[in-house]
């Protein structure tokens, strides 16, 4: 299983991009230690955004479906975390628990809206477009929820506003459960990162991942081959919502709120930003430009939302205009290629772009 | 009985013109060019802010609506060669363009004009039908959707315009060897589009609150209009929004607004499903 960590779909398979990566973790580990809790929050608030950017890497990049409803799952999960944690409650590790059911009620939902569009054969534009318009129906039918005849349980929804009050994430923990608030969380979200960027590259490596690859190259050629594309376009989109919405999960858990507004535009677009900017055919890229895009978007709102919104829109049109390929895997790109000059090239170059 | 079957109607000319309306402008230029115009809120709030901005200069409605389609129109023209010339061969990247454009139109916005603006009041008129009353802005919006339908017919049709638009739609680089301005017939195209889209936002000016994010209210609408019509604009935009119209009509009726839209969307989802290329693949499969 392992030797599948490095392989032709993934960027940085040598010895040096491993130490690089175990230094940088390390980094992140021991910073709590120097950082006060309320900074150790806003780090982790960064990373909750990461696992639907590496969603959307995965449909996009990998699969070549353009989706427009990361939100729309982002939303799914969020708000089913919140449900369900107002109305079961978070003790005796229900939270994770909790967590569970929201992600797999957003996988279910991924099942059906991915099937009628996969097996419909929508593809290409249209894919983005009834994508972008569910989640703006989602957006729309939240923002009026604000009766109290709109409540699941104990739960209300109320409407713009959005829900409050519910219960963190908790650790079941001898002696009392361990709230995941600051620190803890921050931990929490890095472990959880962690294993989702080395399962998604084990994934993008194994035959399921090659597949993808050649299918968003020419899916006629593959069906030819004898490979079903939709079954893969299928299990890529639900994969890559299900993390759309461990995005939602975590965020609702981290400020125990979420409204509508994070479903419907602007938000919808953030995430295709991202992952456009930082290169959407390397999951490394889009971990790391997405982890820098956000830093830099959260300082700028301090002064502007709108100032910040329009650099976004900026960076995507420059992006897409200029540096179609992505910054980081021009920059990977470039990396890779410095200390083999004069070498020779001992991997087989698979063009993954 | 009569009025009932009125009331009817009006409703569904309401939902239908909305449709026709808000589509026409994305389906011109997604049929023409096969690009998705993911600024098309943008160009209905330019519109809407034209028309305004005419209006309360002392203009008389009408010709403030027609400034309104036409400003959208120019910086369409624009823009097409600016920003979406480079990338006919690229539709998605097209697609990521425009959506930016939309993003720093809509926070442009908001910083320079604010969060919003005083509108027009709606033309008042109004008939009665039986017991029912009715407001005429209404009727005159369903027969604008019916005349853009017309518009949109003609000049493809009947006009040398039109023809040179679509064999450069079947085969640029053919129509280029015959003859065709090519760059030259793309930016029309575009204008056109964009200046539909800016008439849309003009004719509902009166109706709504004008704010920066406007634009969003119709592109759901214009979205699903557009998919379930399919590629050929001529032919799929008016079954398209007939279909989606009695859809909605029948739903707002029935259980309400909100589900009205989302059962408008699950309607579009199984359209889809049957038939992937919308109602305009389907027709033309059936006549060949």
């Amino acid at each position: 299983m392992l030797h599948l960590l490095n392989g032709p779909q993934t960027m940085g398979n040598g010895r040096a991009f491993w130490a690089c990566a175990c230094l940088v973790l390390l980094a992140a580990l021991i910073y709590p230690v120097f950082a006060d809790p309320y900074d150790v929050g806003n780090f982790a608030y960064f990373l909750i955004w990461v696992f639907m950017a590496l969603g959307l890497c995965l449909m996009w990049g990998y699969g070549g479906m353009l989706s427009f409803g990361q939100t729309f799952f982002f939303g799914i999960g969020g708000y089913a975390y919140g449900v369900l944690s107002v109305d079961l409650g978070s003790a005796y590790g229900m939270a994770l628990g909790n967590f569970a059911l929201a992600v797999l009620l957003a996988g279910v939902a991924a099942a059906i809206l991915g099937y009628l569009m996969i097996y419909g054969r929508i593809g290409g534009v249209f894919f983005g477009i009834v994508t972008l318009a569910v989640t703006l129906a989602l957006a729309y039918f939240l923002g009026q929820t604000a009766g109290p005849e709109w409540a699941i349980g104990k739960a209300r929804l109320n409407g713009f506003n959005g829900m409050q009050g519910m219960s963190p994430l908790s650790l079941p923990w001898f002696g009392g459960d361990i709230d995941l608030e600051e620190t803890p969380l921050y931990y929490f979200v890095l472990v959880l990162l962690v294993g989702t960027y080395l399962a998604l590259r084990m994934l993008v490596n194994a035959r399921f991942g090659n597949v993808l690859v050649a299918l968003r190259e020419d899916p006629q050629r593959t069906e030819l081959l004898g490979y079903d594309v939709r079954r893969f376009q299928f299990g890529a989109f639900v994969i890559g919502s299900m993390l759309a919405a461990v995005s939602g999960v975590l965020y609702t858990a981290w400020g125990q709120f979420i409204t509508p507004a994070s479903i419907g535009l602007p938000a919808a677009a953030m995430p295709i930003v991202w992952v456009a900017f930082s290169g959407r055919s390397d999951l490394t890229a889009v971990l790391v430009g997405t982890f820098v895009l956000l830093a830099a978007f959260q300082t700028l709102t301090i002064y502007s939302e709108q100032a910040a919104l329009i650099l976004m829109g900026v960076i995507l049109i420059v992006t897409v205009m200029f540096v179609p390929h992505g910054c980081f895997v021009g920059l990977g790109r470039i990396a890779a290629w410095l200390p083999r000059r004069g070498r020779t090239v001992r991997r087989p170059s698979a063009e993954v772009g | 009985m009569f009025a009932d079957l009125f009331a009817y109607f009006y409703q569904f000319a309401d939902v239908f013109a909305f449709l026709v309306l808000s589509a026409a402008g994305l389906a011109v230029i997604f049929g023409m060019m096969g690009i998705i115009n993911m600024a098309h809120g943008e160009f209905i709030m330019c519109g809407a802010y034209a028309t305004t901005f005419a209006y309360h200069a002392g203009l008389p409605l009408p010709l403030a609506q027609a400034c309104g389609a036409i400003v959208a129109g120019v910086i369409g023209i624009i823009l097409e060669a600016v920003l979406i010339r480079p990338f006919y061969s690229r539709p998605l990247d097209s697609l990521l363009i425009t959506w930016g454009l939309s993003l720093v139109v809509t926070q442009g916005t908001l910083i320079v004009l604010g969060s919003s603006m005083p509108g027009i009041g709606t033309p008042s008129g109004g008939f009665h039908i039986g017991e029912y009353g009715f407001s005429t802005y209404r009727m005159i919006l369903f027969a604008a959707a019916l005349c853009v339908l017309g518009f949109i017919y003609l000049l493809f049709k009947r006009t040398r315009f039109g023809v040179h638009a679509r064999a450069t739609m079947q085969n640029a680089g053919m129509a280029q060897a015959l003859g065709v301005r090519r760059n030259r017939i793309y930016a029309l195209t575009f204008g056109v589009g964009a200046a539909l889209a800016g008439l849309c936002g003009a004719l509902y000016a009166p109706t709504m609150t004008l704010i920066p994010t406007m634009g969003a209210t119709f592109i759901v609408e214009s979205f699903v209009t557009v998919v379930v019509g399919g590629a050929n604009v001529l032919l799929g935009t008016a079954p398209a929004a007939v279909a989606l119209a009695i859809t909605r009509t029948a739903l707002n009726g029935l259980y309400g607004q909100v589900f009205g839209q989302i059962g408008l969307l699950l309607a579009v989802v199984l359209i889809i499903r049957v038939l992937p290329e919308g109602f305009s693949g389907w027709l033309a499969k059936r006549a060949s």
